[in-house]
């Protein structure tokens, strides 16, 4: 997507190309969130979102996190909602509300931490190989080549598996699962990445750039990747619901960190604990909450798609 | 997973491209050479993920923490950990090559019986829903893209998001409490009612009755992804000239759709079920798990928790060689499917 000076600028006296930068990229958000605006689902998504990241933000505000030590609970273990603990309680007497609460911290943390990764990783792959790619010398091709195979084996080596495996060797904490995860997801961002740069790579600003003497890395930082950002953007929404996902799997077969609640560590508490006993709450809120933020997570990327892409609007 | 499925359709719409190869030969030679390769690297990390990366391998390699120092040798021994790396993988690379995958530490049988053993009940529970979910989810891709906006489009799309968003254990779960719990319309878990398999007809309802909601869960949830891919790549055709070429010589509408549109949106379907053939293997681990069925995604999850390094290794060995199989064979049905890949 490239960013033109369009008439939505005002009109004014002289300014410095930074105020006159700034102006252009105010006028292209603007249009941007008129045309985000009109999509409903997206909008409903973004909603969401908002939401369940506030409830992430003030969570200390919203619940006790004293509630989240077994030692204190003083309630009846997996009984169901009363007035004092509206969602019931787990197998150690503890509210499934205030896990719930905690809870979305530690998943939207992981979420966001391990799609930071497979991002960046992503990212860097696809813009290497397709800036290099798309150079005639036979190096180019060969980087190209080797950068693309390296990602073929980690879109074919099955994740779950390798994810449990490695968690279990390094040992159980929050960070291993999100370095695991988010080592194991980015070849699928990096082979986005570098269709879009081999597109851009053909454009007549990077012949320019090429002729005035620009570097690799300039054409690379300067040219490739801020076009290539909208779409990177896109994808990060949608990686984060893949990450989530990925990450109550992993929590619900034991794999996480016991001390720091997540909702897939819930709902494998809720199945080792107490599944069809007592509290029904205790295995549904994680879920429905799970179901929520990927959904939201999802409508919000392919929102961002269908602006960003014109074609892909059609889809909707 | 999104990402990593992206990734896939993004690869196997570069694969049905136009490429540059030459010959059929040449690139089948090359298909085939590169999955040896890949499966060499799976074995690469096989062996540094549980000899190399952990601090003290014979700890993880025994049963017990606390090991006394003539145990310790031993294990040393056996595993031969002393050695240096390169001989040490070249020892591996034997033994697997020549099948053998060690023994559990739960009951010292090995690993290879195990899988053996595992074996049917996955193949059976992932096929019966591979089947259903690419029937099913390719249908209702295909109505719902075809008459796009429909009610049945709007509502099908809605129900399918909201199966893409859920864990699949999380439904196995609700469906467990709901439909096996007080209300036991179906078995709380297992493959079979008695100790093994009753002879007949009886041992046969027996068995497809304790299949029904694992099977239904794992249908369920990869049908989403197949009507989703479905769809957009029907709607992807529905510009195309070669279909207003068919309506204007007269074919029905229903005609268009099957002789024209939709043999052409299947290639991308084509390729994203068979690579996902192998993730669903693996990725029966949760639904195994929760239902108690007796296949690899159980045996990989007890191995995961007891810790069973041997077997974990085995199944994991196994999962990648499945992925890498199912993508070879998508591969090449995509070469037989479409001619423009044969003739590139």
């Amino acid at each position: 997507m490239t960013q033109t000076v369009t008439t939505d600028a005002p009109p004014a006296s002289p300014r410095t190309p930074r105020q006159l930068a700034w102006v252009r990229r105010h006028a292209a958000l603007s249009r941007f969130w008129r045309e985000y605006r009109k999509d409903r689902r997206g909008m409903a998504g973004l909603i969401i979102l908002a939401v369940m990241i506030a409830v992430a933000l003030t969570a200390p505000l919203l619940a006790n996190s004293r509630g989240l030590n077994p030692i204190y609970a003083t309630a009846a273990p997996n009984a169901g909602p009363s007035l004092s603990y509206p969602l019931g309680t787990d197998s150690d007497g503890r509210s499934v509300l205030t896990l719930l609460i905690w809870g979305s911290r530690n998943s939207l943390i992981v979420g966001f931490s391990a799609t930071f990764i497979s991002i960046l990783i992503g990212a860097l792959f696809g813009v290497v190989a397709g800036h290099f790619g798309s150079i005639r010398a036979r190096a180019g091709r060969v980087t190209d080549n080797v950068l693309m195979r390296f990602a073929d084996w980690f879109l074919v080596i099955p994740f779950l598996p390798l994810a449990m495996v490695l968690a279990r060797t390094i040992g159980p904490s929050l960070g291993v699962i999100i370095v695991v995860i988010g080592l194991t997801s980015w070849a699928g961002t990096a082979r986005i990445v570098r269709a879009q740069a081999l597109a851009v790579e053909t454009r007549p600003y990077l012949e320019r750039a090429r002729a005035l003497g620009a570097g690799h890395w300039h054409q690379m930082y300067k040219h490739v990747l801020p076009n290539v950002m909208p779409l990177l953007l896109a994808n990060t929404i949608l990686t984060v619901a893949g990450t989530i996902l990925a990450e109550s799997t992993l929590s619900f077969l034991g794999v996480g960190d016991p001390i720091r609640p997540t909702w897939g560590q819930m709902l494998g508490s809720a199945y080792n604990y107490g599944v069809g006993t007592g509290n029904v709450v205790w295995l549904l809120a994680p879920g429905i909450a799970i179901i929520l933020v990927v959904m939201a997570f999802t409508l919000v990327g392919h929102a961002l798609e269908a602006v960003l892409d014109p074609k892909l609007r059609e889809r909707r | 997973m999104t990402a990593l499925l992206d990734g896939a359709r993004a690869a196997a719409e570069e694969r049905s491209g136009p490429g540059t190869g030459s010959g059929l030969a040449r690139m089948l030679a090359v298909k085939i050479g590169s999955a040896a390769v890949t499966l060499f690297v799976v074995l690469v990390v096989n062996f540094w993920m549980f000899r190399v990366l952990p601090a003290d391998p014979a700890r993880n390699l025994a049963r017990q923490t606390a090991l006394t120092a003539a145990q310790q040798a031993a294990i040393n021994r056996t595993f031969g950990l002393g050695r240096p790396i390169l001989q040490q993988f070249g020892n591996y690379l034997a033994q697997t090559l020549h099948g053998n995958l060690g023994r559990s530490f739960v009951d010292q049988l090995p690993v290879t019986e195990k899988i053996g053993q595992a074996l049917w009940p996955t193949v059976l529970l992932v096929g019966t829903s591979t089947v259903l979910s690419t029937i099913i989810g390719v249908w209702i891709g295909i109505r719902g893209g075809w008459s796009r906006g429909s009610k049945f489009d709007r509502t099908s799309t809605a129900f399918v998001n909201v199966l893409y968003s859920m864990p699949d254990f999380w439904l196995g779960m609700v469906l467990l409490i709901t439909l096996a719990g007080k209300v036991a319309l179906f078995p709380d878990g297992g493959m079979h009612s008695f100790a093994g398999a009753q002879p007949g007809f009886a041992g046969l309802r027996d068995l497809l009755w304790h299949l029904t909601l694992p099977c239904l869960v794992l249908t369920l949830v990869y049908l989403a992804e197949y009507s989703l891919v479905m769809r957009s790549s029907l709607i992807d055709e529905l510009k195309a000239d070669y279909l207003t070429t068919a309506r204007a010589k007269g074919l029905r509408d229903d005609m268009v759709r099957r002789k024209h549109a939709v043999p052409n949106a299947l290639l991308p379907s084509i390729t994203l079920i068979m690579l996902n053939l192998g993730f669903v293997i693996s990725g029966a681990i949760t639904t195994e798990t929760v239902f108690s069925w007796p296949g690899l995604g159980r045996l990989s999850y007890e191995a995961l928790n007891a810790p069973d390094y041997p077997t974990l290794e085995g199944t994991f060995l196994l999962f990648s060689a499945a992925v890498i199989f199912a993508n070879l064979i998508g591969d090449l049905l995509l070469t037989v499917f479409d001619p423009r890949v044969r003739q590139a």
